[in-house]
């Protein structure tokens, strides 16, 4: 089964060059492909896991009494959300990374940095969906009615009991719509990893058609395919909080 | 911290001389009155009077500019005031009920003493369960408060509020947003509520339920009390222009 799978792609690699499928023949290639949809997997759910935490975190900090810690995040917002993912890649892995301190290796001179190219993408990508995330979440928590937290206020509750029981959970299920178009925004940009040499599926398939120029093609279908294949799982995922999320008899 | 020196022949709550303003505006003029244990007393008024903000001034919802109000001896605004303690004694029911969406009626009512108290939570849900009965409300446990009516709403959180055990109860105008068929049924909660000797303080615009449950009216008007007395003498005898005007328009 698998045997005629792949000749039959080496077979119209041979009748068509242009369609050379060359992963579905060549282990090798195979490998290359998986490894990099690893990383693009592992990036992605790093990402979305750290940029929804500095969401929280930051819509909880955009409500401090403290004019500074206010303004702060709003910096960094108005940083992260106003210049090119791209160029803060570039940034943090070529600017700060020279900051950071490196291990010596065991041979004595080989000197590896503390963060790799997979952390400094990792924490670039974060921190700029984590700024959108922080404005999506902020949105959630202003349709929160001030009377709601006021009841809580009243039986007892601290500020950050209210904010953990009663103002997340219910500006969680207004936000989800939003955070559910940053965090598929924030998967398809993984793909800018490759800059710093993330090995990430576009990274691989670039490798592939630079060694192989007759797989341009199916390399790039394999693209489009996998990460509406990626997207769309994120996607079926968040529907499928937001189903279960919903409220009997409240909102939509 | 409680208040060592107070005993329960002195008033529960004593508001002295309250002033409060919202900006320029001065909506409490220096009010002052004292609420007995197990007193029950209606706050009426027009519209703008002050009545909500007074009582929000109880439980430490608003500030106040001067004066001074204490809950069983209890300075309220203080810079060292303790507000858990005081809301652990002081309940409130809201106008528009703001009930916890996202929880069930059962899980409205158990979540403040799990949160707050530190119960348990079978004890937490045994009280609740007992509170949703006590309410009449029992086999709706399970409701989200967007599937239940006003009314059943409003008594959820009354139950919500009892769960606290508070020793003195801030109803603000609890019946303004209901249909008039459901009003009956809060009242009636409130009723025996009152019936069982609980401390409350209400704002009211039914002028019915409040000569039947009062010990005492208070008539706001403008940031002043203008008037006050035993139902009896204040509905039948009033002696003020403005509550005589009030009254003339409501009766």
């Amino acid at each position: 089964m698998l045997e005629s799978f792949s000749d039959f792609f080496r077979e119209l690699a041979d009748q068509y060059p242009r369609w050379n499928f060359i992963f579905f023949y060549e282990p090798v290639q195979w490998d290359r492909i998986m490894k990099g949809l690893r990383y693009t997997v592992v990036l992605s759910v790093a990402c979305v896991i750290f940029s929804v935490i500095i969401g929280v975190v930051g819509a909880w900090l955009q409500g401090s009494s403290n004019r500074f810690v206010r303004n702060t995040v709003q910096g960094y917002i108005q940083f992260f959300r106003n210049t090119p993912p791209f160029v803060q890649l570039l940034f943090f892995y070529f600017a700060l990374g020279q900051f950071t301190p490196t291990i010596v290796g065991a041979d004595g001179w080989t000197e590896t940095p503390i963060i790799s190219n997979v952390g400094w993408a990792i924490i670039s990508l974060s921190f700029f969906a984590g700024a959108f995330n922080v404005e999506i979440f902020r949105a959630g928590i202003e349709a929160v009615p001030e009377s709601t937290q006021e009841a809580a206020f009243a039986l007892g509750f601290s500020r950050f009991q209210v904010y953990k029981e009663i103002v997340l959970p219910l500006a969680f299920r207004v936000s989800l719509p939003s955070l559910n178009n940053n965090l598929v925004n924030l998967v398809k940009t993984s793909t800018q990893a490759m800059a710093i040499a993330v090995p990430e599926l576009l990274y691989q398939c670039v490798s592939i058609w630079n060694d192989y120029p007759s797989a341009q093609y199916p390399t790039m279908l394999l693209l489009f395919c996998s990460f509406v294949f990626l997207v769309g799982i994120l996607v079926l995922g968040m529907h499928r909080w937001e189903q279960k999320s919903r409220i009997p008899g409240y909102g939509g | 911290m409680p208040n060592d020196n107070w005993t329960p022949d002195q008033p529960l709550v004593s508001i002295k001389d309250v002033r409060k303003s919202f900006g320029s505006l001065e909506v409490l003029k220096g009010v002052s009155l004292d609420v007995m244990k197990g007193e029950v007393i209606c706050i009426i008024g027009p519209s703008g009077s002050g009545k909500s903000t007074l009582i929000r001034c109880i439980n430490a919802l608003n500030d106040i500019q001067a004066g001074s109000i204490t809950v069983e001896g209890q300075e309220v605004h203080t810079e060292k005031l303790d507000k858990l303690e005081l809301r652990k004694k002081v309940g409130m029911v809201f106008q528009q009920y703001n009930l916890f969406p996202h929880k069930t009626a059962l899980e409205n009512v158990m979540m403040a003493p799990i949160k707050v108290l530190r119960k348990s939570k079978a004890e937490a849900e045994q009280t609740a369960r007992a509170l949703i009965k006590k309410v009449r409300l029992d086999g709706k446990e399970g409701a989200y408060p967007g599937e239940l009516s006003g009314g059943q709403q409003q008594r959820v959180a009354i139950a919500r509020s009892l769960a606290m055990n508070p020793d003195v109860m801030l109803f603000d105008e609890v019946t303004a947003a209901l249909d008039p068929e459901t009003v009956k049924e809060v009242l009636v909660t409130i009723k025996d509520l009152a019936q069982e000797g609980m401390t409350c303080i209400l704002v009211t615009h039914e002028m019915g339920f409040a000569r039947e449950i009062a010990d005492h009216i208070y008539f706001t008007d403008r940031g002043v009390i203008v008037e006050h007395g035993p139902p009896a003498t204040f509905f039948d005898n009033a002696q003020d222009p403005r509550t005589k005007e009030f009254l003339s328009q409501i009766l």
